[in-house]
C-alpha cells in the first residue's frame, strides 16, 4: 500500500555494532576520553563529519548520545570525550582497554566548515561543549590558510576542569589561534581570566561581516554568547549552535528530542541560529 | 460498486484467513469495542453502538442487527503496526564483549477489517513518521507493507467525533483495498462494496456480489452524510499553526494544566502519537540483555529529562508541547496535521479536556499585549 519507500535502508539503524576500547584516559576528575576501533577489523574506517554524534551503548545498561571529538581525517579510530554524569556514562567510564561497547551512528548535522572558508572563525564553548567542537578545530587547523583569524573562547568551571590542556597550548602557539580561557572559580595557581565566557569577548575585535561563529555549551551560556555576538553586529545566519535534548533513537522516531518543529537528532544538533531564533528563549519548549 | 450480503461478508473473512491473513476486527471486550483477532462476523459487536462524550464512553444496544453502528473505541490500529512493546534485539555477553542477535522473526500478515476513515488517515500519517526520508523503521514498514485494509464508512457519529472539520472522514476516500458501507433500510441489510486496489478486486471476485443500483448507492451515501450532518464537534483549522506558534506564553496553558492530570491517556489512545522509549532489561546472570521499545508520552516527566536537568517540568509545558506538536509543528515535520478528528483524546481524558474547545478558547482570548 505505501509508496513512499525512499528511505535508505542500511543495516537496521536500531542495532548497534560492536567497537573496542583502544585507549581510555581521564581528562579531568569527571571527564574521560575513549579511543574506539572496530571490533575484529581495526583497520575498518569510521566516517563522520565534525559536530556529529554517536549513540554509545554500555552492555545491559543503555545508550547515551555522545558527540565525536576526534579528527575526522583520522578514520581508523574515534575519540569520544565524555562527562561522567549518568548511569550510562558512569558505566562507560569503567571500561578498560580491550573492552567492547556498542555504537550506532554517526547521526546529525555538522558544523558548517566548507562554506566558512575565507572567513574569520569565532568559537565560543563552555565546559564539555569543547568536545563537539574539537573535530571542527582540527579541520580548520589542517586547512589553516583557508581561514582568517581564529578565536577560541573557552569557559570552564575551575582550572582543574579545563580539557585538552596540552593541545590548547599547541593550537595557540603553532597555529596562530587567539585563545582566551576563563574559569568560574579560580584557585591560587590560576593566572588567567575569571568569570563568564561572554565577558572575554571584548578582548578580540570581531569583524561581524566576515566572521562565522560556532557556539556550544549549556543553553544559558549559549543564549548570552549569541546575544553578545549579535550585539557585536553579527547576523544570526552566521551563528551556529549545537543543542542538547533527550535522545532515545537518534532517527527521528522516538519523539524525545523535539525542539519546536525540529528533531534535534536529525535536524540538529548543529543549527543555524536563524533557524531557532524565534523559539530559543521560550521557556520549557 | 457492488452489493454484499451478510453471508458473503462472512465468506470474505474466510477468504482472508485462507490467504494467510490474521484478520483483526472490532470486538467487545472489557465493556468497550476494541480491535482483536476475529474468525467470523459472529465476533463483531452486532447490535451495539457507543455513546461518547468528554470523559465518557458507554456501549448501548441498538434495535437492529447492525454490525458497524459504533464508531471508534479506545484502541486504534497502531498497536499492530507500532506495538506497545517491541523487542528490538537481544545481546549475549561473550568474553570481554557481546554479540547482538537481531535475527528477524517473521512478521504477522494482517488484514484490518473495519478501519474507519479517520483511522485510515492516521495510518497514512504514521507512514510518514516511520519513513522520514532519512530512516525507515524496519518493523513498522515490514508489517505495514503486507496489511490489507477493509475500511468501513461511518454511518453514525459519536459525540466526540470531528473528522469532517479535519477533512478525514466519515467516508474513506482512497488507499484502502476494499471499503464497505452498511445500509439497513426497510428490512434490508446489505453492504455497498467499493474496490480500492487490485488486491481488493481479486478478493471481491471470489465473492458473490451484485452490481449496486443507483438507489442502493444513494442509500449508502445518505447514510454517510447522516454521520457528517450529525457531527456536533468541529475544529477550526484556519491559521491554526500560526495561532499556536504565536501563543506559547498564553495564560490558557496554565488553565488547562490546572485540570490536566498528565496521565498520558490522550497520547495512548491517539492513533497518530508515536513517541517511544527504550528499555534495557538484563537477566540475573548479567549475561543476557534485551532492548525493548515501548510507547512513551510527552506527558511523562522523564520524557525530556537529560542529565543536566529537565526541559519540561511543568504540566503546562507538557500539555503545550502535546497540543502544539499535534496541531502545529506536526505540519512542519510531516506536511500534515497530526490530528484526524477521531475524538479519542476527548472521550478518554479522565477530566474531559476537549482539544476542540481549548482551541476555540485560545482563538477567543487573544493574548494581552505586553510590549
Amino acid at each position: 500500500m505505501t509508496d513512499n519507500k525512499s528511505a535508505i535502508k542500511i543495516a537496521d539503524p536500531m542495532i548497534p555494532e560492536t567497537v573496542k576500547v583502544k585507549k581510555i584516559f581521564w581528562e579531568t576528575e569527571d571527564v574521560f576520553t575513549m579511543e574506539l576501533v572496530h571490533e575484529g577489523d581495526e583497520r575498518k574506517e569510521f566516517r563522520f563529519k565534525p559536530g556529529q554524534f554517536n549513540m554509545l551503548y554500555a552492555f545491559g545498561v543503555g545508550e547515551s548520545a555522545i558527540s565525536i571529538s576526534s579528527d575526522s581525517s583520522k578514520k581508523t579510530s574515534l575519540l569520544h570525550t565524555i562527562h561522567k554524569v549518568g548511569y550510562v556514562t558512569n558505566e562507560l567510564s569503567k571500561l578498560k582497554r580491550g573492552d567492547i561497547l556498542g555504537l550506532r551512528g554517526p547521526f546529525g548535522t555538522s558544523w558548517p566548515l566548507e562554506d566558512a572558508k575565507g572567513k574569520d572563525i569565532c568559537i565560543i564553548v563552555g565546559g564539555i561543549g569543547l568536545a563537539p567542537l574539537r573535530p571542527a578545530i582540527y579541520h580548520i587547523l589542517k586547512h589553516r590558510k583557508h581561514y582568517g583569524k581564529i578565536t577560541l573562547y573557552y569557559g570552564a568551571r575551575t582550572p582543574r576542569d579545563i580539557l585538552y590542556t596540552v593541545e590548547l597550548e599547541t593550537w595557540k602557539k603553532k597555529y596562530d589561534i587567539q585563545l582566551e580561557v576563563t574559569v568560574d572559580r579560580a584557585d591560587s595557581s590560576w593566572r588567567g581570566h575569571i568569570g563568564v565566557v561572554t565577558a572575554l569577548m571584548n578582548y578580540v575585535k570581531l569583524l561581524p561581516e566576515k566572521t562565522r561563529a560556532m557556539v556550544c555549551g549549556p543553553e544559558i551560556m549559549m543564549k548570552y554568547a549569541v546575544d553578545e555576538l549579535i550585539k557585536h553586529g553579527m547576523d544570526e545566519k552566521e551563528i551556529f549552535v549545537s543543542l542538547e535534548r533527550n535522545m532515545k533513537c537518534a532517527l527521528g522516531f522516538c519523539g524525545h528530542c523535539q525542539y519546536g518543529p525540529s528533531f534535534v537528532c536529525k535536524d540538529g544538533p548543529v543549527f543555524s541560529f536563524s533557524k531557532v531564533t524565534d523559539i530559543f528563549e521560550i521557556k520549557e519548549l | 460498486m457492488k452489493i454484499l450480503d451478510k453471508i458473503n461478508l462472512e465468506k470474505l473473512i474466510g477468504i482472508l484467513k485462507q490467504d494467510g491473513y490474521k484478520v483483526i476486527g472490532p470486538v467487545i471486550k472489557d465493556g468497550v469495542i476494541l480491535y482483536d483477532e476475529i474468525d467470523s462476523i459472529k465476533d463483531l459487536p452486532e447490535g451495539w453502538e457507543d455513546e461518547q462524550e468528554a470523559a465518557s464512553y458507554r456501549l448501548k444496544k441498538t434495535n437492529d442487527k447492525s454490525l458497524f453502528s459504533y464508531v471508534v473505541g479506545p484502541q486504534s490500529w497502531k498497536k499492530f503496526i507500532f506495538p506497545q512493546r517491541l523487542r528490538l534485539w537481544k545481546a549475549k555477553r561473550e568474553g570481554k564483549g557481546f554479540s547482538v542477535n537481531s535475527t528477524k522473526e517473521s512478521k504477522p500478515k494482517y488484514a484490518f477489517f473495519g478501519v474507519r476513515s479517520c483511522e485510515l488517515n492516521a495510518i497514512f500519517i504514521q507512514d510518514k513518521v516511520f519513513n522520514n526520508g532519512m530512516f525507515a523503521d524496519s518493523y513498522y514498514n515490514e508489517v505495514r507493507d503486507n496489511i490489507l485494509i477493509i475500511s468501513v464508512n461511518c454511518t453514525r457519529s459519536a459525540g466526540t467525533c470531528f473528522c469532517v472539520s479535519m477533512k478525514t472522514g466519515p467516508k474513506a476516500k482512497n488507499r484502502f483495498d476494499i471499503s464497505l458501507t452498511e445500509v439497513i433500510k426497510n428490512e434490508e441489510h446489505y453492504f455497498v462494496l467499493e474496490e480500492g486496489s487490485p488486491r481488493g478486486s481479486d478478493i471481491t471476485t471470489q465473492l458473490e456480489t451484485m452490481d449496486a443500483s443507483e438507489v442502493q448507492i444513494k442509500e449508502a451515501d445518505d447514510a454517510i452524510n447522516n454521520a457528517a450532518l450529525k457531527m456536533n464537534r468541529s475544529m477550526n483549522t484556519a491559521g491554526l499553526k500560526e495561532l499556536l506558534y504565536s501563543n506559547h506564553d498564553h495564560p490558557i496553558w496554565a488553565q488547562i494544566a490546572s485540570k490536566c492530570l498528565s496521565c498520558s491517556n490522550c497520547t495512548m489512545v491517539c492513533p497518530t502519537c508515536f513517541c517511544s522509549n527504550m528499555e534495557d532489561t538484563t537477566d540475573l546472570s548479567g549475561n543476557n540483555t534485551e532492548r525493548w521499545r515501548r510507547w512513551d508520552s510527552c506527558f511523562n516527566l522523564d520524557y525530556s529529562k537529560v542529565t543536566g536537568g529537565n526541559f519540561r517540568t511543568s504540566g503546562k509545558a507538557r500539555y503545550r508541547q502535546w497540543m502544539t506538536h499535534k496541531l502545529a509543528s506536526w505540519i512542519d515535520q510531516f506536511g500534515t496535521s497530526g490530528c484526524v478528528g477521531c475524538g479519542r483524546c476527548i472521550t478518554w481524558c479522565p477530566v474531559g479536556i476537549d482539544i476542540t474547545k481549548e482551541i476555540e478558547n485560545l482563538r477567543n482570548s487573544p493574548m494581552p499585549i505586553t510590549k
